[in-house]
């Protein structure tokens, strides 16, 4: 209640009414708290309310030295671990003017679209879910432990690796790690033929996610909203082609784009992109080639002082590292500027209008991960 | 365009900006007054079209607390770093630039959450991650919490 | 006592000879009617027991997974396990609820569910009431059943509680439409809402082979509105727990949501097994006009083994659904009755009425 007597006066009106979805709630994915303002069915306005899973990472980073860093960013957006990780890595090693050896370029740009695949596939299957296609989640989930078990025996952990590390990776691939790529992407090219029958072409859906939350390129482009949620109004905004990194200069790839700007289209988007990344591993995967996993890199990391800024494509959109360093081996200021929160900026504008079940949609749609919000 | 036509064009609409030494991006220190009318112009003319903002960041330098905006163009493909910094520690304020790209709404809510920076005309200036009663900012360098930050 | 699995008539005379004999009238009516009713308590709690079991184990097969098989030889004890677990549940008292309307609202959607289940024949004689208005009552009195989903919903005093009743309220109202207009194009064919005349008429072949086009026409649309009567697969929004935790029942706790899980399934078996009935040819087995070789080993199986059988495909139909589908939005599921169905009812209808003048049937 204390909420709505602190609201601006014109923002309350008589006839609305004013219900919690969160911060414990199925579909909201995470702590997030979204008061919503409804008349009848339609949201009128929409007030998201963050920092339930707040942990002060820019502050704790303040006190660690880099490497200990990377630590850190594994836990902002959990499902684009390794992405996070990357980000870090590469300002630094851009600051310090190392060169990585090839190899670990290949590793690296490897994990991170496998990392693409399988943040996609757990979004597919909360999306079917919330949509109450309960099998999805199943499905979803199912092809999606093939990764996990890959980066098992690489990397010791299924989730949360931290592989990277300043200079390289922490340790080299496992023997495996080729021949069950290959097994993963010929099962996952089978299996995806069943995503689209399930829901991608499936009349009732088709209903629920055509022509809802719309979001037009220019307000896309206003609110910052990038990744594929900002691909499927038009705008053309993939880092990896903007400012590429690691091999992404040197892989064939599409850009996927599409112009409906409805949830529709964002679904497609993502749908299309694991097709993408599948195609890029099936580049690199059979040249990597040999080498140190590692660069030499001193014991102790010191950046030289001044300001830096390193923009990598998480799965959620475009993530940024800002560093500003006064040459101590700790960062005098580290901010992420993470694609959920800038995308949670628009949750508001696009549902205006729109029904409570659609609410579910659009969220669902934009692909957010609590934790990434709130930092 | 380039660093030095660019520079040259924002030393056109303010002339009291001076450049700050960086490796990556032309980065330029405003005073706080002209920045609502200097970003208005940046998205505005179409040599400029400076129409997305990639990251608002507070930052505390010590002595003066800062606002660093990276601004980026689709269509013209620069980027330039904009710093606005202000002495008062007690009221730190700034123009807020939400009416010209929306996402800094969230943004300059989270600065105000963290460093206390108030942004003028904000349309919703309110804390966001902490509670409403929390009382200091946290990422300032002066800030102290014995209860929840643990020392080493 | 001639115990004649295939009619089960002369039981029923047997039993009402020896009360009568026993005692006065009036009393061997009044055991014969607790007699029923206990059986029909236990055949529904049951059956209920069942097709929860069933559920999981087809949900999980759809799924690629196991379902329960730990408590009891393939899980079939997991029923019984869950039902103590409801029934040792705390009553949670809401504060500002209304109390009578609270406590009531589940026993009517189970008594309604009850009643409407007493008109169904299961077997040649099996059969608690003979209307002969037998259609028109079951349709009649399943409706109190959204009675009690309202009531549950308002005196919750939740707003989730709220939007989910009103939500399924205006669902079942809207479609029973077309749940009655689909039953009617089958009464226009068979020229009596009787359920036991209906059935006997299905003796040459079944409804839905005689009346071919529209008959089908009528099923799909039976099928499509009585899951949405009954608040289950893709038109369960009353109780979307993606969307609004529980809907109606978010407040209800131990054996009083236990009612409602429950009637939620034996609404679901009613309905089943009117369409089984009225499209199917109830107990009567697969017969073809004219193959008599044929009809006399079809009449081998009993007849409760084709009821239940016809029920259980229909019920496994309707299971596929709600796992397969996503939900549809409540403007969306309006618009499907209001729009496309109704307008296909009526149509069938007419078509169906000129197909009985015309004698264009089997």
């Amino acid at each position: 209640m204390k909420e709505i007597i602190n609201l601006p006066v014109s923002k309350i009106e008589e006839e609305e009414y004013h219900i919690n979805m969160g911060p414990q709630h199925p579909s909201t994915h995470g702590v997030l708290r979204l008061l919503v303002s409804l008349q009848g069915e339609i949201v009128k306005s929409l007030k998201p309310h963050c920092g339930y899973i707040h942990r002060g990472i820019e502050k704790m980073c303040e006190k660690d030295t880099y490497p200990q860093v990377i630590h850190l960013t594994d836990r902002m957006d959990y499902l684009s671990a390794h992405i996070n990780n990357h980000a870090v890595c590469l300002l630094v090693e851009k600051a310090l003017e190392i060169e990585v050896p090839e190899r670990v370029k290949y590793i690296r740009t490897i994990m991170d679209e496998l990392t693409r695949i399988q943040s996609h596939q757990l979004w597919w299957s909360s999306f079917g879910m919330d949509l109450g296609g309960l099998t999805c989640f199943f499905y979803g989930l199912r092809d999606r432990e093939m990764i996990l078990d890959i980066w098992e025996e690489t990397t010791g952990s299924r989730f949360l690796q931290s592989y990277n590390c300043p200079g390289g990776v922490m340790r080299d691939i496992h023997p495996n790690f080729q021949k069950k790529v290959h097994a993963f992407i010929k099962t996952f090219k089978k299996k995806i033929k069943d995503y689209d029958r399930i829901l991608s072409g499936n009349v009732i859906f088709e209903n629920r996610s055509q022509g809802v939350g719309i979001l037009s390129k220019e307000d896309a482009i206003s609110y910052g909203v990038t990744g594929p949620s900002g691909r499927g109004s038009g705008w053309s905004c993939d880092i990896r082609k903007i400012e590429p990194y690691s091999m992404y200069g040197q892989v064939h790839f599409n850009e996927v784009l599409r112009y409906e700007c409805d949830t529709y289209s964002r679904y497609m988007v993502r749908m299309q992109e694991m097709h993408e990344s599948m195609n890029i591993i099936e580049q690199l995967i059979d040249n990597i080639p040999a080498g140190d996993h590692s660069a030499k890199m001193k014991a102790v990391i010191k950046l030289p002082a001044g300001e830096y800024f390193q923009r990598v494509e998480s799965a959620r959109g475009e993530l940024d590292v800002y560093v500003v360093s006064d040459g101590n081996k700790t960062p005098y200021r580290m901010k992420f500027r993470t694609p959920s929160f800038t995308n949670l900026g628009v949750l508001d504008h696009i549902s205006r209008g729109m029904k409570i079940a659609d609410l579910v949609a659009i969220g669902a749609s934009l692909d957010l991960v609590i934790p990434d919000i709130d930092r | 365009m380039d660093n030095d036509s660019l520079k040259a064009r924002i030393l056109e609409i303010v002339p009291e900006a001076q450049q700050e030494e960086n490796k990556q991006y032309l980065t330029i220190l405003v005073p706080a007054a002209k920045l609502h009318d200097l970003a208005l112009k940046m998205k505005s003319t179409t040599d400029l079209a400076f129409d997305y903002l990639i990251c608002l960041s507070g930052v505390d330098y010590g002595k003066q607390l800062a606002v660093v905006y990276h601004i980026n163009s689709i269509l013209q493909k620069h980027t330039v770093v904009i710093k606005v910094k202000t002495d008062d520690r007690i009221n730190p304020s700034f123009d807020t630039v939400s009416d010209i790209w929306r996402t800094a709404e969230f943004h300059e809510r989270e600065a105000y959450d963290m460093f206390g920076i108030r942004f003028n005309n904000h349309p919703d200036l309110r804390r966001i991650f902490l509670e409403e009663d929390w009382k200091g900012y946290p990422l300032r360098k002066d800030y102290v919490d014995e209860v929840n930050i643990v020392e080493f | 006592m001639t115990f004649n699995i295939y009619d089960f008539t002369s039981f029923n005379r047997w039993i009402d000879e020896g009360l009568n004999s026993i005692m006065s009238p009036t009393w061997a009516l009044i055991t014969e009617m607790a007699i029923i009713g206990i059986v029909f308590l236990l055949f529904y709690a049951v059956v209920g027991l069942f097709l929860v079991y069933a559920e999981r184990k087809v949900c999980a097969f759809m799924q690629n997974r196991v379902g329960p098989n730990r408590v009891g030889p393939y899980g079939i004890f997991q029923t019984i396990a869950d039902f103590i677990k409801l029934l040792m549940k705390e009553l949670v008292y809401i504060k500002d609820s209304d109390k009578l309307l609270f406590n009531i609202a589940p026993f009517i959607v189970i008594i309604a569910s009850f009643m409407a289940l007493s008109a169904v024949p299961f077997a040649k004689g099996l059969h608690a009431i003979d209307f002969d208005i037998g259609i028109l009552y079951v349709i009649a009195v399943s409706s109190l059943g959204v009675v009690g989903i309202l009531l549950a919903g308002w005196s919750s005093n939740n707003k989730y509680s709220l939007i989910g009743a009103m939500r399924s309220g205006a669902q079942i109202v809207s479609y029973e439409l077309s749940v009655g207009l689909s039953l009617l194009t089958i009464i226009v064919l068979a020229g009596t809402m009787q359920f036991s005349e209906i059935v006997e008429m299905q003796r040459n072949g079944w409804f839905i082979f005689k009346g071919h086009i529209p008959a089908i026409i009528a099923f799909i649309v039976f099928l499509i509105a009585s899951t949405a009567e009954t608040n289950r697969g893709p038109f369960d929004l009353a109780e979307a727990e993606s969307e609004l935790t529980a809907g109606f029942h978010t407040e209800y706790s131990g054996i009083k949501f236990a009612f409602f899980f429950l009637a939620e399934y034996m609404n679901m078996f009613l309905v089943a097994s009117i369409a089984a009935t009225v499209f199917w040819g109830g107990w009567m087995p697969f017969h073809v006009s004219g193959w008599a070789g044929f009809n006399t080993i079809m009449d081998y199986i009993p007849p409760l083994v084709w009821y239940f059988g016809k029920t259980a495909f229909i019920i496994w139909l309707m299971m596929l659904f709600k796992w397969t589908f996503p939900r549809l939005r409540i403007d969306q599921l309006l618009t499907l009755e209001w729009k496309y169905l109704l307008p296909i009812n009526l149509v069938n209808i007419l078509f169906m009425a000129f197909l009985v003048l015309m004698h264009w049937h089997f």
